[in-house]
């Protein structure tokens, strides 16, 4: 029973509790808005033995580790301490207790959703002492604005007057400790605005700025490296600032932008670099149905990789192409120097790198024939809202202007990202030649119109280049992974048997039985890839007297131990999913469930969800029905065991009799979908064989084979996730969570069809997915079996991701799978490593009323909200699977090219690209992509994608070999593949 | 770019600096107005009503008489500046008839009707200012009025709002909560514990449902000590002031258990 209470608000502090005004809206409506406060006296200070409140968590005495506060101290810092310093604070050796205010909270709440996201974690993190005191609540620190007073102004009083109430807090307490000797712990203002600074010792406060208080710290070295680059005029007053050579267009106010934007004059989009031309970019905008181009440094305007930009479209006659050339960024600026371009102040130079800059810009003249290419082309002028993250670099040996590695000066050097969409960050260290040859983290911090690179601080190393952990986890960081170890509020969640755990005995009162079907007896099997560990789906099949057939698919039920609104829910929820790397698995849930307790390992009983069908013998449903169960399979096969089995006539038992007339239906299913018009679609998919499990060194590489074993697990799977998604839709029309691909519109082929047009003739219909399936299969060149793969995924890149998404959010029109040719989809077979299908196991359990739904996924703004966050981490858990293969292709690459006598490796590639300068080139076997750049322009055809190589014609889809070395770039130590041409032509050297 | 105001944050505060279960300050002034036969201004809040009852007197209307019991009469104004947007509401308006005939049907069973045959009982209700809850106001209003006015009903009306933020109920919403969270007005008759009116716009899962109905009904209680007091206060002013020869404006409710 909760206590109900009426607050009492007295009359006199109205002025502090009451606030009225007048809002107007965007259409000129005038409204009266009315808000009311309520002070209180409970509003807890956190600090532990204070006599007065409750819940406090801080340390009696806060920290004593800093020179300057033996008596022991608590941070209370600023918002722009937040705002500006946030990996200082975030630093694992940044330790002592600070005290959130809410007035800071919410201002950088205001100022920055990713800050004030970091922030909220931090005060979350186990290790972190941060105690959020609700200021504007307490009666003694809440505070209104003046009339004179700036918004910014009424919160630095309010900031100082609650360390004021806290310094007099803790001193109260202090003194009522008898005979004991000891001074109150400090109260200490951080803050680097030193006018706040200058109030606050008016006050008889202690305050100081960020970098004087750190480096009074225990581990100050490391921890100044963190502290954010400043304004050069705040470090160096002394500089002449006037001196500086404006490189880029000022941005023009958020007012003009957004009313521009609403006009039309502008467009919004996210901005996106060229990855094989630094100085070129685009950004897809609402208005326009192909990508804005932006050419040239000055155009795209200091935007980076992911920024919400506006930008200016020119005039039709104003629009190029976008560029034909391979141009380098490294190789392009490797003189540039960093301590001289801080300045800008070399006119000379600066002006010889323009120039140079310019000419790889240069307008083409042909370029204007090529109308298909052309695109609109703009210019960048305004920043919405920045994009920024740490990133993984690369210090430049080069750039340093000394490698003595004792020396502790601070430098000004490059950082290169690893990723080739960045560009490279300038920053101050005293650690560089210590970090020469390591992976590092960098954030940007500002981006001046004064400064060529952005400036950003050296955040932490990441260990050696090349080696596996340094690789592992700067691809986890470069990916946003998270990959931090389960906490023990999340292992709390685990059943407290732990591994002992097993499916009680049945009886009427088991709490597990309740309302569950007994499978037991049931031939069940799951069939997975070899050394699967996680099993989350097991099947069977037996024919029914009326000579139909019942298929079941199992799915372990996960929602039996994940719990809705639980830490272990929560965490789950914000991974979204499993990451596959080569060589780790980061998993969404705790080892114990997802290999162990909610694996369906065979010969032990586990909890299942299963959707069982009866199927007439040509594969029609005659009925569906879900249940929760038990199972107990009788084997794990892989692929290839069942296979065999299948296929061997000796075998007449009753499980691998299951598995041919699964096999069966599963054929007919398929058929089935492909007359429906589902797409067979292609990604390049390796396999990496690793040496052992404890050394992982990749010995070789090759393609993934498929059997009819893996189309037989896919097509059942596949029905279970339609027949799910109709049931919770029907029951839960608003919020069902489905997945849906959207058809690509047509303009996205555009490029593919003319290049297939003109250079083998075919002609590729993409006016639905039925008639693009069936112009694919006739997309076939007998001499190279491997061209019609190659087609399937230079298609795939052509169109949409698929998404999961809240079915009362969008129209029922567009619920459709394009790929699959299904109305109607959703995942529900995967729940230990998806987090989609964990919520559409809640649904469904709800839908057959064994379970109430959790009130949160009645709501569609928290589903769509949840939604959003798994779809952003299954794209990045892809492409972070895609660059662990990668890493490991290139190792496996080196290994083969060492046993090989240093040569290289040589492999058929087809050519998908062509440049003035150089070729794109796909190796099938080994799903990768390379460039072979030549050092001078070659004769080459833009309409025909031809170029010729010394009297050598070569053209997109041609067949050639490339020679694949990995070699190691000087500068930056990170390992390069090198592809050159040795058939039709060689062209090393050239 | 403004961001949304929290409506509950992880210290537990709602935005206006309340709790869960803590109700507004609540302010009764049962003092007469104008020729009214009771009224009473109640504020929860921001938001004030007043409501005035006159009767019950003979019917003004022949297609108003009931020949058995009283007739209801509910009129609603809004002054200019009481809602958000600055535009004057005419007493025609759909949601104002509407807000009218809820309020009616509330008290129809309460008002012992059958006491006043023939007659008349009009409630005109003025919206001064709302910040959110404003049926709670309007009923619990009218229920002191009434009360004031001396006439017979079975029982008090205590009306509440309620909402749920994610899974977290919430008592006596604000203007602000009203529009974020799925909401309810809940009026019950504490002594028999009766639900009289119960309001929902706005989807609500049925579990939630029933957490916060319960939790209503209890809160009504806890607004009943508040009108009971401002009942007695009235009362012992009246006799304090008013010779003892006069009779007070009695109560309306057989006073069991105060
Ligand atoms: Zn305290």
């Amino acid at each position: 029973m909760v206590e109900i209470t009426v607050l009492k608000r007295s009359r006199t502090e109205a002025a502090l509790t009451q606030r009225k005004f007048f809002k107007k809206t965007a259409k000129g409506k005038v409204f009266k808005v009315l808000r009311e406060r309520y002070l209180r006296d409970d509003v807890s200070c956190g600090i532990d033995g204070c006599k007065i409140c409750h819940d406090t968590p801080l340390p009696s005495y806060g920290d004593k580790n800093h020179s300057s506060f033996p008596d022991g101290h608590f941070l209370l810092p600023d918002t722009n301490v937040f705002l500006s310093q946030m990996d200082l604070i975030e630093s694992p050796l940044f330790g002592p207790p600070i005290i959130l205010l809410q007035t800071v909270m919410e201002e950088v709440r205001h100022r920055s959703l990713p800050l004030y996201n970091r922030l909220k974690a931090l005060t979350r993190m186990e290790d972190k002492k941060v105690w959020v005191f609700y200021n504007e609540f307490r009666s003694e620190t809440a505070i209104v604005r003046e009339e004179d007073e700036t918004p910014n102004d009424r919160n630095d009083r309010g900031i100082r007057k609650a360390t004021q109430w806290y310094a007099q807090h803790v001193a109260l307490r202090s003194s009522s400790i008898r005979g004991q000797d000891q001074n109150s712990p400090t109260i200490l203002l951080l803050t680097e605005d030193a006018a706040n600074r200058f109030k606050a010792e008016k006050l008889g406060l202690s305050a100081l700025s960020v970098r004087k208080y750190v480096e009074g710290m225990k581990d100050s070295p490391q921890l100044l490296d963190l502290l954010a680059a400043e304004g050069s005029d705040e470090i160096e007053p002394t500089r002449v600032a006037t001196g500086r050579q404006v490189l880029y267009p000022e941005y023009l106010s958020t007012g003009i932008l957004v009313a521009g934007v609403k006009a039309g004059s502008l467009h919004q989009g996210h901005f996106n670099a060229n990855q094989y031309n630094y100085l070129e970019g685009n950004v897809s905008v609402p208005g326009f149905n192909k990508p804005i181009l932006l050419i040239g440094r000055e155009n795209m305007n200091r935007a980076v990789q992911g920024d919400v930009v506006v930008v200016e479209v020119f005039d039709e006659k104003e629009w190029k192409a976008p560029a034909d050339e391979v141009v380098d960024q490294e190789s392009t600026l490797k003189d540039d120097d960093a301590e001289e371009s801080e300045g800008e102040g070399d006119a000379e130079k600066s002006g010889q790198l323009r120039e140079k800059e310019a000419k790889m810009v240069k307008v083409e003249k042909i370029a204007s024939l090529r109308s298909l290419e052309r695109l609109p082309t703009g210019r960048i002028v305004g920043v919405i809202k920045r994009n920024w993250r740490a990133y993984v670099c690369h210090i430049e040996s080069t750039s340093l202007t000394s490698s003595n590695s004792t020396s502790l000066s601070i430098q000004t050097v490059f950082a290169t990202p690893v990723s080739r969409l960045l560009p490279r960050i300038r920053l101050r260290t005293r650690q560089a030649p210590t970090l020469l040859n390591q992976k590092i983290l960098v954030t940007i911090d500002r981006w001046d119109a004064t400064s060529r690179y952005p400036e950003g601080h050296f955040v932490r190393a990441l260990g050696r280049a090349e080696t596996k952990e340094a690789e592992q986890e700067s691809l986890l960081l470069e990916f946003e992974v998270p990959y931090r170890p389960f906490g023990k509020a999340i292992l709390d969640c685990l059943p407290q048997q732990g591994e002992q755990w097993v499916v009680p005995p049945k009886t009427e009162s088991s709490k597990e039985w309740k309302d569950r079907e007994d499978l037991r007896g049931l031939n069940i099997c799951s069939i997975d890839p070899p050394g699967c560990q996680d099993i989350d789906d097991a099947l069977h099949a037996r024919v029914l007297p009326n000579g139909n057939v019942e298929a079941g698919v199992h799915i372990a039920d996960v929602s039996h131990f994940v719990h809705p609104d639980t830490p272990m829910d929560n965490e789950a929820a914000a991974r979204g999913t499993t990451v596959y790397l080569v060589d780790k698995r980061i998993d969404m849930l705790p080892a114990l469930l997802g290999t162990n307790l909610c694996s369906l390992r065979p010969f032990v009983e586990r909890l299942a969800f299963s959707a069982i069908w009866e199927l007439s013998p040509e594969a029609d449903i005659v009925n569906v029905r879900f249940t929760k169960s038990v199972i107990a399979s009788k084997a794990a096969f892989t692929y290839e065991e069942a296979q065999i089995r299948k296929d061997d006539p000796h075998l007449q038992d009753d499980l691998t009799q299951s598995i041919r007339l699964l096999n069966t239906l599963a054929q007919k299913l398929k058929a089935k979908r492909m007359a429906a018009g589902a797409l067979n679609l292609a990604s390049p998919e390796v396999k990496i064989h690793l040496d052992s499990a404890e050394s992982s060194d990749p010995i070789d590489v090759e393609q993934k084979e498929m059997r009819e074993t893996n189309s037989l697990v896919e097509e059942f799977m596949l029905l279970a996730n339609i027949s799910v998604a109709r049931k919770i839709e029907e029951v839960f029309p608003q919020t069902a969570v489905l997945r849906r691909h959207m058809p690509p519109p047509k303009t996205n082929f555009e490029k593919l069809q003319d290049l297939l047009e003109k250079r083998k003739g075919f002609k590729l219909d993409v006016s639905s997915s039925g008639v693009l399936a069936k112009s694919l299969d006739l997309c076939v060149d007998p001499d190279l079996p491997a061209f019609n793969t190659l087609v399937r995924i230079m298609a795939t890149r052509c169109m949409l991701s698929a998404e999961y998404f809240c079915s009362g959010s969008v129209g029922k029109n567009t619920f459709g799978h394009y790929g699959l040719a299904s109305s109607i989809y959703t995942h529900f077979t995967s729940p230990i490593r998806r987090y989609a299908d964990v919520l559409a196991h809640r649904q469904l359990s709800a839908a057959i009323g064994y379970s109430p739904l959790h009130p949160s996924l009645h709501s569609k703004a928290h589903v769509e909200r949840i939604l959003e966050v798994v779809n952003k981490r299954h794209r990045l858990a892809q492409m972070a699977s895609r660059a662990s293969v990668e890493f490991y292709v290139g190792l496996a690459l080196k290994a083969r090219g060492e046993r090989g006598g240093g040569t290289g490796v040589t492999e058929e590639a087809f050519v998908i690209r062509t440049f003035r300068n150089g070729i794109g080139i796909f190796v099938s076997k080994l799903g990768i992509e390379g460039l072979v750049t030549f050092k001078k322009d070659m004769l080459f055809d833009a309409e025909n994608y031809t170029m010729t190589v010394a009297g050598m014609v070569i053209s997109v889809f041609d067949k050639v070999v490339v020679r694949i070395e990995v070699e190691k770039d000087r500068n930056t130590h990170r390992g390069k593949v090198k592809m050159t041409l040795v058939s039709p032509i060689d062209s090393k050297g050239m | 770019m403004a961001s949304r105001i929290e409506i509950l944050n992880e210290g537990g505060f709602r935005s206006d600096g309340r709790r869960q279960f803590e109700l507004r300050t609540i302010e009764i002034d049962l003092a007469q107005q104008g020729q009214a036969d009771g009224s009473a201004v109640i504020a929860h809040g921001l938001t004030h009503v007043l409501v005035s009852v006159f009767g019950p007197r003979e019917a003004r209307m022949r297609s108003h008489t009931m020949h058995d019991r009283a007739n209801i009469n509910v009129e609603i104004s809004l002054a200019a500046f009481s809602t958000g947007d600055r535009r004057k509401r005419s007493r025609g308006d759909k949601r104002i008839l509407e807000f009218a005939s809820t309020i009616k049907s509330t008290f129809e069973p309460v008002i012992q009707t059958t006491l006043y045959p023939r007659s008349q009982i009009d409630i005109f209700v003025q919206v001064v200012q709302q910040d959110g809850g404003l049926l709670q106001a309007c009923i619990n209003g009218t229920t002191l009025a009434l009360i004031t006015a001396g006439i017979a009903m079975l029982d008090f009306v205590c009306a509440i709002s309620g909402g749920v933020h994610s899974t977290s109920p919430l008592l006596d919403l604000t203007n602000l909560e009203e529009n974020d969270v799925p909401n309810m007005t809940v009026a019950v008759m504490p002594k028999t514990q009766k639900v009289s009116l119960l309001t929902m716009d706005t989807r609500l899962h049925v579990e939630r449902f029933e957490e916060i109905f319960r939790l209503a009904v209890e809160a009504g209680s806890t607004i009943l000590v508040e009108m009971k007091a401002a009942v007695l206060g009235r009362s012992s002013r009246l006799i304090e002031s008013v010779d003892s020869s006069t009779q007070p404006h009695g109560l309306g409710v057989e006073n069991d258990n105060s």
